[in-house]
């Protein structure tokens, strides 16, 4: 596709200085760890390729909609996570321990990791920045709905919320109510309205969080 | 020395609002791909575990300044060099200048889809029975620990309820430290908000965690 190079060259000279010490740093490192045969250089390609093109929460998504529309799925699903999402062909490195857990009208839940951020990648991919960062990380546990707020969310008072701190190995995938007035809705157009912050709790499915 | 984190943030005011984000942005620079996919190899190598790696970055002293993938790509090269793989001047240079250490292997492109989906589960055969079961009150350890935890401290010397038995897990504290797996039960604890945050916390909302047993002592 062609490209406005003029403009695209002015607006970088403002963030040159500063992205070029961390990608110079990480060009040493890559050719440093190469020379010494620690790493194979066509892996990393497919590692990116991977997490940018197959593993995101599209994944999940399906994973949501089948539960919505297939009762002894989703039981499946509630009772164990890990082989429920398998059979979907999801599994694997950080999601080897998986446990579903369902919103109702009273129960809205909502999932973190306060320490670092782990987070369901089979089924979600890469955690969002907001998700690693110290204000959704320090607040969710104690301000849920202050933090729901940020995201263009609020529940009734009398819902209550369940916030899950993944602090093991164990990976939490909120499986969101089903909006109202989706009955003739099938499975492949109701995983579209399966976002990831649903999945993550900060969010409803079939709702967009406000860009800032 | 004693062991600082700066990892743990649960619970503390004055970070501000959190700013959300559109599904299909997962980086913000050309680096960052490629930070997460040297991390990912080099973890694959086996030169350490996962809870080295987060006790790693957690205690960088400048933990606070960096952006996700900058503590990834600090951990990475402070890992490098104590495990004596990559010295500080070769990462100058840009070459490397040493003979390398053999490695455990060497994660090949051919090998990547396997790898990732068998992932490294942490279930262990238990070596005892577990002392607690569901619904049981516990109290959590009170005393800050001298190396890498995963109990969180805005948990630390509060009463909550078993709710779930996870089974026997590598032990996160252990293993850090490469005192092996040393598997512990592993339970899901949960608590109401005003144990947490006292009397004025939102009486409708409950969190929990999942904590080994050598965490929980009977309530």
């Amino acid at each position: 596709m062609p490209h406005d190079h003029h403009e695209h060259d002015h607006e970088h000279d403002h963030e040159h200085s500063e992205l070029d010490d961390n990608e110079l740093r990480v060009r040493a490192l890559e050719s440093v760890l190469t020379e010494k045969g620690y790493i194979d250089p066509a892996a990393l390609d497919v590692l990116i390729d991977t997490y940018q093109t197959r593993i995101g929460p599209r994944n999940g998504a399906r994973v949501v909609a089948r539960a919505w529309v297939d009762a002894a799925y989703q039981k499946r699903l509630l009772g164990d996570a890990t082989a429920a999402i398998a059979e979907l062909g999801y599994c694997g490195r950080q999601g080897e321990h998986m446990i579903a857990v369902a919103n109702t009208p009273l129960l809205h839940n909502i999932v973190v990791c306060t320490l670092c951020s782990c987070y369901p990648w089979p089924v979600l991919g890469l955690p969002p920045t907001w998700y690693k960062s110290a204000p959704y990380r320090s607040r969710v546990v104690r301000d849920p709905r202050g933090v729901l707020a940020d995201f263009g969310v609020r529940l009734p008072a009398n819902t209550e919320i369940r916030v899950w701190d993944s602090t093991a190995e164990v990976r939490y995938l909120v499986v969101p109510q089903r909006p109202a007035g989706t009955e003739a809705l099938g499975e492949e157009a109701l995983a579209q309205l399966v976002t990831r912050d649903s999945m993550i709790g900060t969010g409803l499915a079939g709702m967009t969080a406000p860009v800032p | 020395m004693s062991y600082m984190t700066h990892a743990d943030v649960g619970g503390r005011a004055g970070f501000g609002a959190v700013t959300p984000e559109p599904e299909g942005e997962l980086f913000h620079a050309a680096w960052e791909p490629r930070a997460l996919a040297l991390t990912l190899a080099m973890g694959a190598t086996g030169s350490w575990n996962i809870d080295a790696s987060r006790a790693a970055r957690e205690t960088l002293p400048n933990y606070a300044g960096l952006s996700y993938y900058e503590i990834w790509l600090g951990a990475l090269e402070k890992l490098l060099g104590e495990r004596g793989l990559v010295a500080a001047d070769e990462l100058a240079a840009g070459h490397a200048l040493r003979p390398a250490t053999p490695l455990t292997r060497v994660l090949k492109a051919d090998q990547v889809a396997t790898a990732l989906a068998k992932g490294s589960p942490t279930e262990r055969a238990a070596v005892a029975p577990a002392r607690f079961a569901v619904g049981q009150r516990v109290r959590t350890q009170a005393d800050p620990a001298l190396h890498h935890t995963r109990l969180p401290g805005y948990f630390r010397g509060k009463n909550g309820r078993i709710e779930r038995v996870l089974g026997a897990h590598v032990f996160a504290d252990a293993h850090a430290r490469g005192l092996g797996e040393a598997p512990h039960w592993l339970y899901t604890v949960v608590f109401d908000a005003t144990e947490l945050w006292g009397a004025g916390a939102d009486l409708a909302l409950r969190v929990s965690f999942d904590a080994w047993e050598p965490y929980l002592q009977a309530a």
